[in-house]
């Protein structure tokens, strides 16, 4: 029970990870952690609730955590390249656009991009994700619009290649 | 017919497909009729096609073998399924190891005591009680004035009940706990996602007025402190040491004017 529950999930729970930590290890040592927690607490869930989002919400406060630690470090130190962790490079004639919008999306506060990444892409409800990121309903709405408001500012407005932030990074 | 005005979560939604079939039957009316709204929700859900299709693919990777949860179940199985004996055995061995290295210490070092071993016993009584289903508090929330009276009977002292409301924790309730340095008074929160904290607290011979301290024990997190010879713990699962700092402030904060 508890394995067939569980086993479905953990592409779409790297996939998360690997989004918001834009690093392929760390987001599957992440999701092995929270396995392991949902295993070792799986007394813990509600009867009621649902697999998904008590899943999701362990493996969100294990990210939150794990970005707070990192930027009280070095920030952006361990962060790969966009090619590396995503899973297919981005394709040569929309390549500089999906660049220009991971970047918009890498630049979002954590929380508009932990509900962008909820919503858009794990296809959860809004009220889910309000349970996963703890935050009312309407938090969820607000930080969706102002996220997809920047995003769509960023990209009209950023040229194809920003010199200063791949310039940086090359340099590191 | 007048319908009700279109909202920027109505635009979302639409975008999201989130919308029941007359509701998006009207946005999409309204943006027929606002084309430069109309360009920037086209926009939205351009960037959610962008998105997905950048991102989904991740799910189809293959996924390692570290992340297989058969074996992770049963890793954490073979842990937990030692026969009660074996259990036992290491306990009795551990506390001999921890009474051979106590003898060498020599007789000028103190034992356990002050807000050290505070914690330590709160640690021990959250990992007892947090996880009981059935019984987790003696006394629930609600029980009127008993908690208090039980616990005033018992340690000689009132001991408030923090309101945790503000950060997400209601409380459950409580009861009186054993320590080694006596009766100790137990409250137990829990929020919507079924994560427990617990706080403990008793008077204090040592360390009567200590600033606040985390928790040194690897199973759970947690600040310690004492004020006015009154000792306070409050735990909670061993990966929210830094959800907890916050709360144990507040705590102490109500606490200091009179909770």
């Amino acid at each position: 029970m508890m394995i067939e529950l569980l086993e479905p999930l953990i592409p779409v729970l790297r996939r998360y990870a690997r989004s918001l930590l834009r690093d392929r290890t760390a987001a599957d040592d992440l999701v092995q952690d929270c396995l392991e927690r949902a295993i070792a607490h799986w007394n813990q869930r509600r009867v009621d609730g649902d697999t998904r989002r008590w899943v999701f919400t362990i493996l969100h406060n294990l990210a939150m955590t794990e970005l707070k630690r990192r930027s009280t470090r070095s920030p952006d130190i361990d962060v790969e390249s966009a090619e590396n962790w995503l899973s297919t490079p981005p394709s040569q004639e929309d390549g500089l656009h999906h660049r220009a919008l991971l970047r918009a999306l890498e630049a979002l506060p954590e929380d508009q991009r932990a509900v962008i990444l909820l919503v858009s892409i794990e296809d959860l409800s809004y009220a889910d994700a309000a349970r996963i990121l703890d935050v009312p309903i309407g938090t969820v709405m607000s930080r969706l619009s102002r996220a997809r408001e920047k995003l769509l500012k960023s990209i009209r407005e950023m040229p194809a290649e920003p010199a200063g932030r791949s310039h940086l990074r090359r340099v590191k | 017919m007048i319908s009700r005005p279109i909202t920027e979560d109505d635009l979302n939604a639409f975008v999201d497909q989130r919308l029941d079939p007359v509701r998006q039957a009207e946005v999409a009316a309204y943006l027929e009729a606002h084309p430069d709204v109309a360009e920037r929700v086209s926009g939205y859900a351009a960037q959610r096609d962008d998105l997905r299709a950048l991102l989904l693919p991740i799910a189809d990777e293959p996924v390692p073998a570290a992340l297989n949860v058969r074996h992770i179940a049963e890793r954490q199985g073979r842990r937990s399924r030692l026969p009660w004996w074996a259990a036992a055995a290491a306990a009795v061995l551990i506390g001999f190891g921890g009474a051979g290295g106590w003898t060498l210490r020599g007789l000028s070092d103190p034992p356990a005591q002050g807000v050290a071993s505070l914690g330590q016993e709160a640690a021990d009584n959250y990992a007892v009680y947090s996880p009981d289903r059935l019984r987790p508090v003696e006394l629930r929330a609600g029980a009127g004035t008993e908690l208090a009276d039980w616990i005033f009977t018992r340690l000689g002292r009132q001991v408030g009940v923090p309101n945790l409301e503000a950060s997400g924790y209601r409380f459950m309730g409580g009861r009186v706990v054993a320590t080694p340095h006596g009766p100790a008074a137990l409250f137990m929160y829990d929020d919507d996602h079924g994560t427990r904290l617990v706080m403990l607290s008793r008077p204090m011979t040592v360390d009567r007025d200590v600033p606040m301290q985390p928790l040194s024990q690897p199973a759970a997190s947690g600040f310690s402190w004492a004020a006015k010879g009154m000792g306070y713990s409050l735990v909670g699962p061993a990966d929210a040491q830094a959800l907890l700092h916050p709360i144990a402030d507040e705590v102490r904060r109500q606490i200091g004017k009179g909770a």
